[in-house]
């Protein structure tokens, strides 16, 4: 079980509302986007779901329990992948539970099995600084995991990535999500992305920022590399685009 | 590979253009052309240097434990104030200022006032020498807290870290770089530091060594000890270049 729910969730700083009345409800192993342009208060409901901001009214539940304005319940991920380069893989890996007030040999103990199934074998006592940005953003995604096993945030995880790479670690990330039975909350400005990857998607639209539409994509896990190029994947992108 | 190719190269260089600085100002003291009441040879001078090398090391010893007294105890306070003034802002605000006005007074001025209050021990030196090394090791290291990445910071916070812990692991390893570059500016300061208070009063130690040989006009030996004094910050530095290699590794690593 693990379920998020944030209803009617305003925000406003200086008396601008960033946003309005969200209300939106991730499901177990779900996978469901928020599509909206760059600017419109994604971040900001990004920082009140983790508990780094209190909203004006509304609130987060995880599982039924009221985690509003809490931090250390869910974290999140950003295109930016924030390892510190001073430390190891291994030992960035390892922070969240080094947190939580965990020994670092236990720590490493316990991330330990994971570098195999994130594919990251062999690059436990390497520095961020030595590795590509896939493998920097993976490393990331282990240490979210660490983290809250049960949801995900991700902001924009991906954007830096070229073409190439972004495709290969779409398909990696629905895997690993199956995997280790992951839901994730999916913050995305790439249309194309978030129909591939989406269960569901929510446009963000406007400022404040509200959510305007709610569009299931029905299309059969695992997905393949056609259903890009698919006609149903026309389909709901042209929906997509005139909901805009 | 090749970086340290150049690398060696570039000191070829750099060790060539001593060495004909000194073939230089050797010839010009042997052939007459400055005499040799007004510059020791560098012969002279390494003669001078090994003549009175016991009673050179004597001084060194007296000069580096103050240095290194002064010194530690400058990184401690420099450390606790940044850490202090990146915690509470009205602190920042109260003591910065301050701060700064240590740096503009001037040493030579306050090192006679400082041995009548203190003495001619040790005692007036090492304060000396802590104030004019707390000031880069507290600038720098403030500069590195208040500069620490606030994604990263916030990205911690969201993982329920406390304030301890955001600072122990992103503010204090993010400014081990300027703090190795400050401690490289403060450990010639304590040397030249301890060396001048010396100068101004004291019973031993390069800088007492120094005023002594000057009333003697022993040219040689001033210079035999300019050098050494010189000698021994260089080293000092390059310790400094070692430790931080040593404490980040990460930086080799690239």
């Amino acid at each position: 079980m693990a379920e998020l729910t944030v209803s009617n969730v305003t925000k406003s700083f200086d008396g601008v509302e960033i946003i309005k009345d969200v209300s939106i409800h991730l499901r177990d192993g779900e996978l469901v986007s928020l599509l909206g342009a760059s600017g419109g208060g994604k971040t900001t409901l990004f920082n009140v779901i983790s508990g780094l901001q209190l909203p004006d009214q509304g609130k987060i539940l995880m599982d039924g329990e009221d985690i509003t304005g809490k931090p250390g319940k869910i974290s999140y991920m950003l295109q930016k992948d924030l390892l510190l380069p001073y430390r190891t893989i291994e030992d960035n890996v390892a922070l969240p539970l080094l947190i939580k007030g965990e020994k670092k040999k236990a720590a490493r103990e316990k991330v330990r099995p994971y570098f195999e199934e994130f594919g990251l074998e062999g690059t436990q006592k390497k520095y961020p600084g030595q590795l590509s940005g896939g493998m920097r953003q993976r490393a990331a995604l282990l240490r979210t995991y660490m983290f809250s096993e049960k949801i995900a945030l991700l902001d924009e995880p991906f954007s830096a990535l070229d073409t190439l790479t972004k495709s290969a670690i779409h398909q990696w990330y629905l895997g690993i999500m199956e995997q280790i039975h992951l839901s994730t909350l999916f913050v995305t400005h790439d249309i194309d992305e978030a129909v591939f990857l989406s269960d569901r998607i929510y446009l963000l639209t406007g400022k404040p920022g509200r959510i305007t539409d709610e569009i299931v994509v029905r299309e059969e896990r695992p997905r393949r590399e056609e259903f890009r190029v698919s006609g149903a994947f026309l389909e709901y992108k042209k929906e997509i685009l005139k909901k805009l | 590979m090749r970086k340290k190719l150049q690398n060696t190269t570039s000191k070829l260089w750099a060790l060539a253009a001593v060495a004909a600085l000194l073939a230089v100002w050797q010839i010009a003291c042997s052939t007459g052309m400055i005499s040799k009441f007004m510059l020791p040879s560098p012969v002279d001078v390494v003669k001078a240097f090994i003549g009175d090398f016991p009673l050179l090391m004597e001084n060194l010893k007296v000069t580096l434990i103050e240095a290194f007294l002064g010194l530690a105890i400058g990184v401690a306070l420099g450390f606790v104030m940044a850490a202090a003034m990146d915690r509470f802002d009205r602190l920042y605000q109260a003591l910065y200022p301050l701060v700064i006005l240590t740096q503009t007074i001037p040493t030579v001025a306050i090192a006679p006032l400082l041995v009548l209050w203190f003495g001619y021990e040790m005692t007036p030196k090492v304060i000396l020498i802590v104030i004019v090394t707390f000031f880069p090791i507290t600038v720098s290291l403030l500069d590195g807290f208040r500069s620490a990445d606030v994604d990263t910071m916030n990205l911690l916070r969201s993982m329920g870290a406390t304030r301890l812990q955001v600072f122990r692991y992103v503010k204090l390893p993010g400014s081990l770089g300027a703090f190795f570059s400050s401690l490289r500016i403060s450990v010639s300061y304590a040397v030249v530091g301890a060396v001048i208070s010396e100068w101004l009063g004291g019973f031993s130690g390069l800088g007492v060594y120094m005023t002594k040989v000057k009333k003697a006009f022993s040219f040689d030996k001033m210079f035999a000890v300019i050098f050494l004094i010189s000698g021994i910050s260089l080293f000092l530095m390059w310790l400094v270049d070692v430790l931080q290699k040593k404490c980040m590794p990460w930086e080799d690593k690239k």
